[in-house]
């Protein structure tokens, strides 16, 4: 995809030297070495490979990298703009780097390979024996001989550290661009030129584009990702291109590129048409040359176009010494596409097992990973087999353009261009080569218009090209290794891990094959709906229904033989009482209402061990008054309660009985406290570091931030907890990217990131917006959280909301920045109601003698503790007995004096020094 | 351990007697309905009972024994009483549960661990792959409840 045939090759290599563990043991008799020049994304494959199957431990593997890190995810790189953080493009399982037969030398390139001794020398003058050596040093980005492509401010686009130093200088000039005027800072724009309208270059505009950047794409040849579309195709992409603000100057060549006369970076470009462009940055994305001058010098032969030749079982004509990977010269080519690199590690690892593996071809298929631009091809995209037929669906003004080509009896799939809708690449691809059935062209209408004929694909069809996994290894997945989610077919079998383009056919597979082993797909609710969460939330909303038994009634599932839905259980009712507790129907505990709420929200305090409460009042944004910590102390003290500060920065009372809770919410109250809905599927804290008032990195207040959010999203109710955090400047002392909603201010404004959080499963925020001012900042949280709060099943927390809701978080980013589903003024509306009409639930409970009742310890003597309450104490507070602790009774440890009804004098602790 | 200076309880003081009801408590002290034979409490007006919601009531066992239920007032203004103590998490709070139904069954589900029990038998139906703290049945015991008269009775023998 990246093929290019001109020009000269500039090694841009800056990795700093670090000192590395050098030990590497030798080999015994019966494990034999296998060394790995190259530490990129097919060397960890090959590793991956040949650990999961040399069960025996027959090989050792050393891998040599030069690059200073672990192997990553190339194909991913443009991630990194959004991420930010290296360890994210982490590939696979890092455990596998920890495997006592694998040893990684990073920052240590291979300087010169010996065949005869069968050694290799490393930059440190280390020499290493091997029993078999495989290359695995990928490819360059190609520098075409342009002059002045040596300028700073011309960068290629290949590594973590080439993407991290084109970011630094597109803010660095930014920056330098802000000028002071009497009418207020005006900001230059950054201007950005991509030599190079491939696949790479597309991307490298976008990357551009999020960076702030204005961004033109220069091509020599006539029409864009000339290698993959067809004139008809370029031409719909580039409108679609033009559409998201990029230029493109087709037919050009460029001459030279001009230093800036005051700076000397790169601040021109001339072309071959006496045409210029002013740049401040320019990404040369000309294609790869393959880095094979190791294998050069060491003899081995060499391809047309470079490349070491290997053979189909990617053996060089030394026969102790393999190629994988772009810079294996298979076939009589490089191939620069991650898939056929994978085919070939797992060749080669065949191979030294003692297998048979031959390398089957290569699956050119791609898709640009550019958002909001979808262009994929497959197979003889150019229709270059002799008596091919087209087949064309092409819509210019909606920028639509499909294609198909097929045999000459128009029934095998030869290969296929999508741009602008490339829904149809992910079913089609896998049939390069195969019968269609039915019509070709109705694989081609827009959805919904013609019926495609659902295609069942063949066991051996390749469903993800990038990991090699056919229909028949996903269908296994199921049937034989028990995955019940594509969340789980995707750990086991790897398919959809990498490009991500073949998941919508994993999740059809896997919901066929669980369906037909018997494996309930069903999205209902419970025995009692048959709907999603948000399914229902919806139905609810456009029904206005407000009642439990209304909802049942119009919605319930009845089942055969009854005569009503029931009367639901304890998962549809929660779920309703969130629903409706988000669309704003009183107190959660008034009326009907209170039959639905589960544990917690039924008692408006957490439910511990022994069945009594912990209570935890409002401390919004984790700021307190010394008043109010006293009044926290003295009210547990009071009731003899033990007190734990949270990781939501407040402070949690435990043991408090049903009947004390009123009591405890009064004193609180009247101390100016409210309930801080510890106990709720909803809104818990803000948590803040101390921000600019105090600190002196700190760019914004960010206690003041806190304090105004969480005061406008408290008692605000959602399908899972919600947390928030604050962070005063980019060092993130509050970690706000472990949350749901995380906001980081910077001196412009804040960064918004969403979709993170701790527990199990830890999962970073990712940037949504950055540079916001306040206002929008709110209203962007607003439709936020409102989208989740309507769309995510019961539950389920943001981040895998967001990796689950269609088109991921840039499909939520449309949705509430670009308002793409026209709903915002209604998310904004129900926000705005619920900030209108709260209250706080303790006061109101308080207020209203009916529902305080509720909260005696029974019916018949509500003000009797639970007898079988028991304590102990530990570290100078109370716990709750152990089962055992009980048993021993009075006269062993436990406390009767602890379980009591408090005295207002409360039971004094002696605690020892 | 720690040393502790506390004054002791007198608890459990306000534990209601079956055998004459004479309640301790305001509420429960209007409920005016008589000792029955065979261990029959009057527990509280139906009209102090959420319908389907339960409530914890403290009685005493034939052998005098504090004994705890936790009785259910359904929509249809039936009444069910079943033991209060969870026996999944040991602890006394099935009455905090939420009560629905399983096909035609009316079931509470247990508020720690939501294992799921028919109110009429006290048989766990769902057990959600866990078993009871040692020495605990795994399901509920039951007793017979009926309102008279406005009141809710339960026989705990
Ligand atoms: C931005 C971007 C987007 C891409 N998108 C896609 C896509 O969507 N689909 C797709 O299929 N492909 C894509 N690719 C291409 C894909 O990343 C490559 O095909 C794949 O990484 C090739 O793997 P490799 O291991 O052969 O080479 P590399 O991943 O390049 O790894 C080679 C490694 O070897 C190291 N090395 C070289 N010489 C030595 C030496 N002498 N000693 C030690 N180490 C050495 C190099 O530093 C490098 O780290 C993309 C590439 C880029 C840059
Ligand atoms: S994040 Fe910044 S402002 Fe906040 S405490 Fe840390 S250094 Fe200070
Ligand atoms: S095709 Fe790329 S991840 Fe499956």
């Amino acid at each position: 995809m990246f093929a290019s045939g001109n020009s000269t090759l500039t090694v841009r290599s800056r990795w700093l030297p670090s000192v590395e563990d050098m030990s590497s043991e030798p080999p015994t008799s019966s494990t034999r070495h296998v060394v790995v020049v190259g530490g990129g994304m097919v060397a960890q494959r090959f590793v991956e490979a040949l650990r999961s199957r040399d069960t025996d431990g027959t090989w050792r593997i050393s891998v040599f990298a030069e690059e200073p890190r672990k192997p990553y995810d190339r194909v991913g790189l443009t991630r990194y703009f959004e991420v930010r953080d290296a360890e994210e493009l982490t590939l696979g399982d890092p455990a596998l780097w920890d495997d006592p037969l694998v040893t990684l030398h990073r920052d240590c390139k291979v300087e010169k390979i010996d065949r005869e001794q069968r050694t290799v020398t490393d930059r440190l003058g280390r020499v290493h024996a091997y029993d078999e050596l495989v290359l695995a040093t990928g490819s360059n980005a190609a520098m075409p001989p342009i002059p002045g492509n040596d300028l700073p401010g011309v960068f290629v686009y290949r590594t973590i550290d080439d993407v991290a130093e084109l970011r630094g200088w597109v803010e660095a000039k930014r920056e330098a661009g802000r000028v002071e005027t009497r009418g207020g800072v005006v900001e230059k724009p950054v201007r950005g030129a991509v030599i190079g309208g491939g696949l790479l270059g597309l991307e490298a505009a976008g990357a551009l584009k999020a960076l702030g950047a204005q961004a033109t794409v220069i091509e020599f040849g006539t029409h864009l990702m000339g290698v993959q579309c067809d004139l008809g195709g370029g031409q719909a992409l580039k409108r679609l291109i033009n559409d998201k603000g990029i230029s493109v100057r087709p037919e050009t060549a460029t001459k030279e590129m001009k230093p800036h006369r005051r700076t000397g970076h790169v601040g021109r470009l001339d072309f071959n048409d006496g045409g210029r462009l002013d740049v401040d940055v320019v990404v040369v994305a000309t294609g790869v040359r393959p880095r094979d001058e190791l294998a050069r010098s060491a003899g081995l032969e060499m391809g047309e176009r470079g490349g070491a030749v290997v053979d189909l079982t990617c053996r060089t004509e030394d026969p102790n010494v393999w190629a994988i990977g772009e810079v294996a010269c298979i076939e009589g080519r490089c191939l620069g596409l991650v898939a056929p690199g994978n085919t070939m590690a797992e060749v080669v690892v065949d191979r030294l097992l003692g297998g048979q593996a031959e390398f089957p071809g290569a699956d050119t298929a791609t898709k640009l990973k550019l958002s909001g631009v979808d262009v994929a091809s497959f197979g003889d995209a150019h229709g270059r087999t002799e008596d091919c037929v087209e087949v064309v669906w092409a819509d210019p003004t909606a920028g639509v353009y499909k294609k198909l080509v097929l045999s000459d009896d128009a029934k095998t799939l030869l290969g296929g261009v999508f741009v602008g809708d490339a829904t149809p690449y992910a079913t089609l691809r896998p049939m390069l080569g195969a019968e269609l059935p039915g019509d070709p062209a109705a694989f081609l209408l827009p959805e919904g218009a013609g019926n495609a004929p659902d295609i069942e694909l063949p066991d051996e069809a390749n469903v993800c090209s990038c990991n090699n996994v056919s229909a028949g290894t996903i269908r296994g997945a199921v049937t034989d290794h028990g995955c019940t989610s594509v969340g789980d077919v995707k750990s086991c079998t790897k398919a959809g891990t990498t490009c991500g383009a073949c998941l919508p056919l994993v999740k059809k597979i896997t919901e066929t094959e669980m369906t037909r082993a018997g494996i309930e797909v069903s999205n209902a609710l419970c025995e009692h709906f048959e709907m999603t969460r948000a399914q229902l939330f919806d139905a609810v909303r456009v029904s206005e229904l407000h009642s439990f038994s209304d909802i049942i009634e119009r919605f319930g599932v009845v089942p055969e033989g009854a005569t009503s839905a029931g009367r639901g259980c304890d998962i549809c009712k929660p779920v309703v009482a969130s629903i409706l507790a988000s669309q704003g129907n009183g107190h959660i505990l008034s009326g009907e209402q209170s039959t639905l709420q589960d544990t917690n929200d039924h008692m408006l305090a957490n439910m511990q061990k022994d069945g009594t409460y912990s209570v935890v009042p409002r401390v919004p944004g984790g700021e307190i008054t010394p008043e109010g910590l006293i009044v926290i102390g003295e009210v547990a003290k009071d009731f003899g309660l033990y007190t734990k500060i949270t990781g939501g920065q407040r402070i949690d009372m435990f043991g408090a009985r049903v009947e004390q809770l009123p009591d405890i919410w009064k004193r609180l109250v009247d101390a100016g406290f409210e309930s801080g809905h510890a106990y709720g599927k909803s809104l818990r804290t803000v948590k803040s570091c101390v921000g600019s008032t105090w600190c002196r990195y700190g760019v914004q207040d960010s206690v003041g931030m806190a304090v105004e959010l969480e005061l406008r999203y408290r008692g605000l109710r959602s399908p899972h907890k919600l947390k928030l955090g604050v962070s005063g400047c980019a060092r993130e002392c509050a970690e706000a990217r472990g949350k749901d909603v995380g906001v980081i201010a910077t001196d412009k404004g804040w960064n918004l990131y969403v979709a993170g959080n701790g527990g199990q499963t830890p999962k970073h925020a990712q940037l949504l917006a950055e540079d916001l001012d306040s206002e929008t900042l709110l209203r962007t949280i607003d439709r936020f959280l409102m989208l989740y709060i309507r769309t995510a099943d019961r539950l389920q927390r943001t981040a895998p909301w967001a990796e689950e809701y269609e088109g991921g978080l840039e499909a939520i980013r449309q949705v509430i920045m670009e308002d793409s589903l026209g709903i915002a003024d209604d998310l904004d509306a129900a926000m705005a109601a619920h900030v209108g009409a709260y209250e706080d639930e303790w006061k109101a409970v308080l207020e209203d003698p009916d529902k305080l009742a509720r909260f005696g310890s029974f019916v018949n003597a509500p003000t009797t503790p639970d007898p079988s309450l028991a304590y102990v104490a530990e570290r100078g507070q109370k716990r709750p007995a152990t089962a055992e602790e009980i048993a021993a009774g009075p006269d062993g440890p436990v406390d009767p004096a602890l379980a009591g009804p408090v005295l207002v004098t409360g039971p004094t602790l002696e605690v020892r020094a | 351990m720690i040393p502790l200076a506390a004054a002791p309880t007198d608890r459990p003081a306000e534990i209601p007697d079956p055998e004459d009801t004479v309640t301790t408590t305001q509420d429960a002290a209007d409920v005016a309905a008589d000792a029955t034979a065979g261990g029959w409490a009057a527990v509280c007006r139906l009209d102090q009972l959420v319908p389907e919601r339960g409530a914890a009531a403290l009685l005493r066992r034939a052998d005098g024994a504090p004994f705890q239920v936790a009785v259910f007032r359904l929509l249809d203004d039936s009444v069910h009483a079943v033991q209060q103590l969870d026996p999944y998490a040991a602890a006394n709070v099935m009455s905090r549960g939420i009560v629905g139904t399983r096909g035609e069954e009316p079931t509470v589900a247990s508020p720690v661990y939501k294992q799921v029990f028919a109110l009429r038998t006290g048989e766990c139906l769902e057990s959600g792959g866990k078993t009871p703290k040692a020495g605990l049945g795994a399901h509920l015991e039951a007793f017979p409840a009926e309102v008279r008269d406005g009141v809710v009775h339960v026989q705990v023998t």
